[in-house]
């Protein structure tokens, strides 16, 4: 007698007259993949990393200091930026204390050619791959050499020559995007042999995770085998609202098991952890055509989800505290970085001092810099300016004519004169 | 009246070179623009629900044959997952055509086409990173019995979004041109597809490639004392109700095609509106904040002292389509007939 008949939605599952209901809570955690732990010390030496020079390593540990910084002393960019935008200088600011070893590690993993979408708590996925301090703060203070023309909020960084697609502020939707990126090289390698595969990295955090866009991403780039590592960071908090209040499953890894993706969970304060899982993730992702792969990546948000969040009125500071002592993936790192002899207090503070003065100096020279001029309000909505457009820019030129008291146009490139159409060529 | 309820007297706009002429539907018509994009150019996929066997109405048939599973295929049923995918490939330089089995079911992709397709290209600005590669194409209007959610025609939802074209092509000739031309437009277009017509609507249509102008309309028939706007499927019903009333007023009506119906063009309509003097605006969807409002206050604005009557706007009432009380609730000809008459005697 047959133990099955096939039904279409799930061939190889077996006729049972047992009755019983799959439980979760039967079912044990996805064990978290950790190379070393949090005194800085290997655990299993044959996983001890290899392939990475201490150059390298003391490239990553400057990145983290850099772009987001120790939570125990609090990080250098985002206090300066966090600061700034307290005095008024900046409009808005978000950091990513705690999460830097993922952003980091994954990053170091990745080939430059490799496409990247990020959420917008990836600052350092965008400093290891090279977005220079002028770069950030262009961006961060919205003047005219910034990439986004000052249309975007801070810290919505982007970059073609990175192959970072610009930050929206929308949750979960670069994740469908990303699939779709990712399909996109896959054929493109398909057409072109000669072209070295790629993959699409894809990241986004565990609240973004409830959205409907998560779901309809995976099951996508499951069902079209498209090269795409899902990175997932869970800082156990999304604002305010905890993971206990955000899902009931065993975090975010389970839901890759039942879209039949490739599915590993890490310890995000684990620097050489992550870059292990990123670097298998990545090969794994190009084989047989391509399939997509999903890391979640264990953390905790150190730090107010941005400028305009106070976290202590939904989270006891000692918690905060605690996590500070207990565990961050950058004192990790200088641990380990000790225990070989690669560092000492006083490189440290030398280190820490240069960071500052280098940050510091793009800052002053970024918010000197003017606005782009008044008409890319109206350029790149579409490819042309649309006839509407070229009605409106008349219209509010005649406004500001009209009524130069009452608009200071003096900040941006150009001034009234940045309104108007460049002449034809 | 012609023994074709869709076709229209006049001549399709595609020039004058000698072309193989045939006589397709508007599904075949579409068929035939996927073909040659497809054809033409290797980084061009067609993808959505049903899509590899041909689509529910036929649209894609024989593509996934001729051009391979990889290029033409099905995707699980996710409008948001569908749309959010051809952004993606038009992002990396693909040219993805997507495909929404109703209009009514895009809803789920609104933040993929409003937050992200609309703004790519102004949030990457500098970058230089677009997906005008994308074209997103749903069926849309009534049938006669589709009811609540096989009926819908949301296209004002998409005319208040800047950064999207939204285009509706009314025959066989006009929905080849007007496709082929948003598939080279380099920013995302919705090509909205009046299902009605897939079938009943046809006309002779060149073999070869040939696009339409986007942001153009068309003066179907030109007339000196009304003025009467539309696109899509109404106006069948605008040509029916005009030859009635042509012949019991004694007057001659322009019927003008928006074709694109964001970016519009204005200039066309307001033209036609300064020779007439009166204006109608027809449309299958509500009334309510739809096309017709844009193009009564653009004309109210552009054409104010030389309008003799008000302009009328003729929706569907602001209600849902139910099942049976579909044809008391769109245009008709008497309707618009009586639209006419009301103008006139103003």
């Amino acid at each position: 007698m047959a133990s099955s008949v096939h039904f279409p939605g799930a061939v190889n599952s077996k006729f049972t007259t047992d009755l019983a209901f799959e439980q979760p809570s039967t079912h044990p955690a996805m064990p978290t993949y950790r190379v070393m732990d949090s005194d800085g010390i290997i655990v299993d030496e044959s996983r001890k990393p290899s392939d990475i020079s201490n150059e390298e390593i003391l490239k990553w540990y400057k990145n983290m200091l850099t772009g987001t910084g120790p939570p125990a002393i609090v990080s250098i960019m985002d206090l300066i930026m966090f600061d700034a935008q307290r005095q008024g200088r900046l409009s808005f600011y978000m950091v990513s204390a705690g999460e830097e070893g993922i952003a980091i590690g994954s990053a170091s993993a990745l080939f430059p050619k490799d496409v990247i979408f990020c959420q917008y708590r990836e600052t350092g996925v965008f400093q290891q791959r090279g977005f220079a301090l002028s770069d950030f703060m262009n961006q961060l203070f919205a003047n005219g050499k910034d990439n986004g023309k000052g249309r975007n909020m801070p810290v919505h960084y982007g970059s073609s020559k990175l192959n970072i697609h610009t930050i929206s502020s929308t949750l979960a939707t670069q994740i469908p995007q990303a699939a779709g990126a990712a399909y996109a090289l896959k054929i493109q390698a398909l057409q072109n042999p000669n072209m070295v595969p790629r993959i699409v990295a894809c990241y986004f955090g565990e609240g973004a995770a409830s959205e409907g866009d998560f779901h309809a991403a995976l099951n996508i780039a499951a069902t079209r085998s498209c090269p795409v590592v899902f990175i997932c960071r869970n800082n156990g908090y999304a604002i305010s609202t905890p993971t206990l209040e955000q899902y009931r499953g065993d975090g975010i890894a389970s839901r890759g098991i039942g879209y039949g993706i490739d599915t590993i969970r890490v310890d995000g304060n684990d620097i050489f952890a992550v870059r292990e899982v990123t670097k298998e993730a990545r090969r794994m992702a190009l084989e047989n055509g391509g399939k997509p792969i999903l890391i979640e990546a264990m953390s905790y948000r150190v730090s107010h989800h941005s400028t305009s969040d106070d976290s202590f009125a939904y989270r006891a500071k000692v918690e905060v505290e605690d996590w500070k002592r207990r565990d961050n993936p950058i004192t990790r790192l200088r641990k380990w970085m000790e225990h070989q002899g690669l560092w000492d207090d006083e490189m440290e503070k030398e280190a820490r001092s240069q960071i500052r003065k280098d940050v510091l100096k793009a800052f002053a020279q970024a918010e000197k810099e003017k606005r782009a001029p008044l008409r890319d309000m109206f350029t790149d909505v579409y490819e042309d300016l649309s006839e509407e457009s070229k009605v409106q820019m008349k219209e509010l030129g005649r406004l500001l004519d009209e009524y130069p008291g009452e608009y200071d146009v003096s900040e941006f490139e150009g001034g009234r004169k940045g309104l108007d159409e460049p002449a034809e060529q | 009246m012609s023994i074709f309820p869709y076709m229209l007297g006049s001549q399709p706009v595609y020039g004058d070179t000698p072309r193989t002429l045939q006589t397709p539907n508007l599904f075949q018509a579409i068929n035939s623009a996927l073909d040659h994009a497809l054809r033409t150019d290797e980084r061009t996929l067609v993808f959505g629900e049903d899509v590899a066997f041909g689509g529910v109405f036929r649209c894609s048939m024989n593509l996934a044959k001729d051009f391979g599973s990889e290029r033409v295929f099905n995707t699980p049923l996710s409008e948001q997952g569908i749309v959010g995918f051809a952004i993606g490939c038009a992002a990396q330089g693909m040219k993805p055509i997507a495909e929404i089995q109703f209009a009514d079911y895009v809803y789920p992709a609104f933040d993929q086409l409003v937050n992200e397709a609309a703004k790519w290209r102004y949030r990457e600005g500098a970058t230089g990173g677009n997906i005008g590669g994308m074209v997103v194409r749903m069926p849309c209007g009534s049938v006669g019995h589709g009811a609540l959610y096989h009926s819908q025609s949301p296209e004002s939802l998409f005319t208040h979004i800047p950064g999207l074209r939204i285009v509706m092509p009314r025959s066989p000739a006009q929905a080849k041109g007007l496709l082929l031309a948003s598939i080279a437009c380099n920013d995302p277009v919705l090509f909205l597809e009046p299902k009605v017509l897939y079938r009943a609507a046809v006309e002779q249509v060149p073999m070869e490639a040939y696009e339409l102008p986007l942001s153009q309309a068309e003066v179907v028939k030109e007339g000196k004392e009304v003025t009467i706007v539309s696109y899509g499927q109404p106006l069948y019903l605008c040509s029916s109700a005009i030859a009635a009333a042509e012949k019991d007023f004694g007057i001659s009506i322009e019927l003008v095609d928006l074709r694109t119906l964001y970016p519009w063009d204005r200039e066309t309509v307001l033209q036609s509106v300064q020779k007439t003097g009166r204006a109608i605006v027809v449309h299958e969807s509500m009334v309510n904040a739809g096309v017709g409002a844009e193009v009564a206050a653009t004309i109210q604005e552009g054409a104010f002292l030389r309008l003799e009557a008000p302009v009328q706007r003729l929706g569907g009432w602001a209600t849902h389509m139910g099942l049976v009380f579909e044809r008391f609730n769109i245009p008709d000809a008497t309707r618009i007939y009586d639209a006419i008459k009301r103008t006139v005697e103003y």
